[in-house]
């Protein structure tokens, strides 16, 4: 297995007295999707957000390529190449999706916008993707389904040579046949190379496209498994219980947490 | 307002509809992008757009056409050379108003006082030359003359420490030049006017971005408080600004019949080769754009009118044979001027584009990046310029500061204008040649009924309410179908 992209060790996170993340490990690889699966509240989101820079850590470390990074605000995870797509994707909807895909990052020629190098690169990510549903990058982002403006939100996360991709909830509102179109998306990520961090609360999809699970329970990492030595049952009671067989946290830990 | 400005549509959950992924996938792969767009596809493609709720110049030109017609039949002096050629004039405060509006209004933000801004600042402007340089005191009230001072050396300083850079080097160039006393001279007394109102400006778009208070109450209380304001900066007298030749001609005065060619020459010829440039390029390189053939139709129908209208307005148009009128108004060139520089600005700076992203979904600007309190800033600095700029005309149109400059409906003519050429109230669409359109609207309807003395000029405003009302009709009517689809 190649070496991880990104390591996260023993991180702790509280807010005042509210401890919600545990000596928190974490590792993602290039070229695989992680799953990062637990129950509302398990502190998923929270997990993101310190590693985004948006919440600050109290202890534990953070390595890029091998390499101990300090991340103090969302421009400095952009500058190593993470990038990050939030639930609620923040597309301008009054903009094309080559507009959306370069917003904030315009590419300029002598002070003004070069629109026409904007709209290949938009277009060139978009085939290396291997997305055929949208006809048009210069289609107006309100016009698009739910299932193209996640795909517009993705491709905008990968448009910046970047090497990992944080994917908070990308299903979670979409119909049968987008989904798949997601899923698909998600997966031709890390088959390019880069590391892929999923969230998700469908079993389903994560046994589809991840390479391995991260189960939180409570803030403590209850077990990490590879999808094709687990199952769905399995996984469901690491979610529930924080533990399964003789997988995850030592019953008394588990029970303290609660 | 801003609330409002994330279309209530666009939620996934709202657009994936059953079958929208077959029709997109049937299309597939950037088909659209490849297919060279020729004419018959672009008139589709415009009748589509208009289906689905982006109804562009249509309606206003189509507004514009049919009270055209009906004033014809109220009087045939309506389209009289000499009619038409003082329409600019009397419009053009509008259109510059309007224009600097539509840059709040892609914000989804309003500034009600953008009228009354134009009474100070013009009015400050003809007191300067009538007291020969402000800096011998404002008649009446001298303390307020460094009040004044202060207030916009302490706007430059909130602008640059809100990293905006060009307003507040305005704002200082004014005080430079009231200080120096060169505000006794026209040119600088109207370019201290505009330098006051980007201070205005750059004031309430901190209390707006920064602060936190709604634009509509920041802008009421500044609406209300300029109206006093400009009572102590004219000492109470209206001031006459019909002697200062430059200030008389700005509503007044043509170009010269040669200069008018150059004019319309330059600004024909510079669309056109930008258009077929920007055609010739895209095609080279495969990017979506316009066929030739559909840029040079479009290019020429714009050719054809421009050139028509010179022609006859360099005819002579004055109804007594003792003195020749000809040439385009400054009042028609200086808004077209400001108009293709907005342009340029919204469409083809970061500047422009962070504008509608921001208004568009600020959230989703914050997130990219974007300095969201520095756009807004900006914006209501524009906004503020430009509405100096139109009580500048107005003042001239109308033959001097009067002591109501810039209040009563004035600001809803501009609002109305904007709104009636295009540009929508809930932020992220719009631009500034609806401004243009839309103050030609407004214009002709008080000049159409003042024709006809029969007709009681309380037809100006129940005309205009009506046009303003089908306007906002057709905006809604289209949004709801493309929220519907
Ligand atoms: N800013 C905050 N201040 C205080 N507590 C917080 C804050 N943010 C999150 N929490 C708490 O941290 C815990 C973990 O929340 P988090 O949003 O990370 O859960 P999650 O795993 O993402 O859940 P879901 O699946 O519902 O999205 C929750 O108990 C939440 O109340
Ligand atoms: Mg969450």
């Amino acid at each position: 297995m190649a070496d991880p992209i990104l390591e996260v060790r023993g991180l702790n996170k509280s807010f005042g007295p509210v401890h919600v993340l545990h000596d928190v490990d974490l590792t993602v690889y290039p070229g695989q999707v992680t799953a990062l699966v637990g129950d509302n509240g398990a502190g998923k989101s929270t997990l993101v957000k310190t590693i985004a820079g948006i919440n600050s850590l109290d202890s534990g470390e953070i390595l890029f390529e091998g390499a101990p990074v300090t991340i103090s605000d969302p421009s400095d995870a952009a500058k190593l190449g993470i990038e990050f797509v939030y639930q609620d994707l923040a597309l301008a909807d009054n903009l094309d999706i080559t507009q959306n895909m370069f917003l904030g990052r315009e590419i300029r020629r002598f002070g003004f916008m070069a629109d026409g190098e904007m709209e290949r690169k938009a277009r060139e990510t978009l085939t290396g993707l291997s997305v055929r549903t949208v006809s048009s990058v210069r289609q107006v982002v309100a016009n698009l389904s739910g299932g193209q403006r996640q795909t517009v939100a993705i491709a905008k996360a990968v448009l910046w040579n970047s090497r990992i991709v944080f994917l908070d909830e990308p299903t979670a509102a979409l119909g049968v046949a987008q989904t798949r179109q997601v899923l698909d998306l998600v997966r031709r990520l890390a088959d390019q190379g880069l590391g892929v961090l999923l969230i998700s609360h469908n079993m389903n999809d994560v046994m589809e496209v991840a390479d391995r699970v991260v189960a939180l329970y409570l803030g403590r990492v209850a077990a990490e498994v590879e999808t094709k030595n687990s199952s769905v049952t399995e996984i469901v009671e690491l979610i529930t219980t924080g533990r399964s067989g003789n997988l995850g946290l030592a019953p008394a830990t588990a029970n303290e947490s609660i | 307002m801003s609330e409002q400005t994330t279309h209530p549509t666009t939620t996934p959950a709202a657009r994936s509809g059953p079958d929208t992924d077959q029709t997109t996938e049937r299309a597939s792969s950037f088909s659209l992008d490849i297919d060279r767009r020729n004419v018959r596809d672009a008139v589709r493609g415009y009748l589509d757009r208009l289906r689905s709720g982006e109804p562009g110049a249509l309606p206003s030109v189509l507004g514009l056409l049919v009270l055209g017609v009906i004033f014809y039949l109220v009087s045939d002096r309506f389209l009289s050379a000499n009619n038409i050629g003082n329409l600019p004039g009397q419009g053009a405060y509008i259109a510059i108003i309007a224009l600097g509006l539509v840059f709040v209004l892609l914000l989804g933000e309003i500034d009600l006082a953008a009228g009354t801004t134009g009474g100070i600042c013009a009015g400050a402007a003809a007191q300067a030359l009538a007291s020969h340089g402000l800096r011998h005191g404002i008649p009446g009230a001298g303390a307020l003359y460094w009040i004044v001072i202060v207030a916009m050396v302490a706007a430059a300083g909130l602008g640059f420490y809100l990293r905006a850079i060009t307003g507040p080097v305005i704002v200082l160039i004014g005080v430079v030049i009231t200080l120096t006393g060169l505000d006794s001279r026209p040119v600088f007394a109207i370019i201290f006017a505009v330098a006051l109102g980007a201070a205005v400006g750059i004031f309430s778009g901190w209390l707006v971005a920064s602060v936190g208070i709604p634009s509509f109450i920041v802008t009421l209380a500044l609406f209300l408080a300029w109206q006093g304001l400009l009572l102590f900066l004219l000492n109470s007298q209206p001031i006459g600004t019909n002697g200062y030749p430059l200030w008389y001609g700005l509503a007044h005065d043509n170009m010269s019949p040669f200069w008018s060619w150059v004019f319309t020459i330059a600004v024909v010829g510079g669309y056109l080769a930008y258009t077929i440039f920007k055609s010739l390029r895209a095609q080279a390189k495969g990017l979506a754009a316009d066929t030739m053939q559909l840029v040079l139709v479009r290019g020429l129908l714009i050719a054809v009118v421009a050139i028509v209208i010179t022609a006859l307005a360099n005819q002579n148009r004055n109804t007594n044979q003792f003195k020749v009128i000809n040439g385009l108004p400054w009042a028609l060139t200086i808004p077209v001027m400001l108009m293709i520089v907005c342009t340029i600005a919204l469409t083809k700076t970061t500047w422009g584009r962070h504008l509608f992203a921001t208004g568009g979904n600020a959230e989703a600007a914050r997130r990219a990046g974007i300095d969201v309190v520095h756009i807004k800033v900006t914006a209501f600095t524009i906004c503020s310029a430009f509405g100096a700029l139109g009580g500048v005309f107005l003042a001239s149109n109308t033959g001097g500061a009067q002591l109501d400059l810039g209040s009563g409906n004035i600001l809803l003519f501009a609002v109305a204008a904007a709104v009636i050429g295009g540009t929508s109230l809930f932020g992220g669409r719009g631009r500034p040649r609806d401004a243009i359109i839309g103050a030609l609207v407004i214009v002709i309807i008080p000049n159409g009924i003042g024709l006809r003395p029969s007709l009681p000029a309380s037809y100006q405003n129940l005309i205009t309410g009506a046009v303003l009302l089908v306007a906002a009709a057709v905006d809604a009517l289209s949004r709801r179908r493309s929220a519907s689809r």
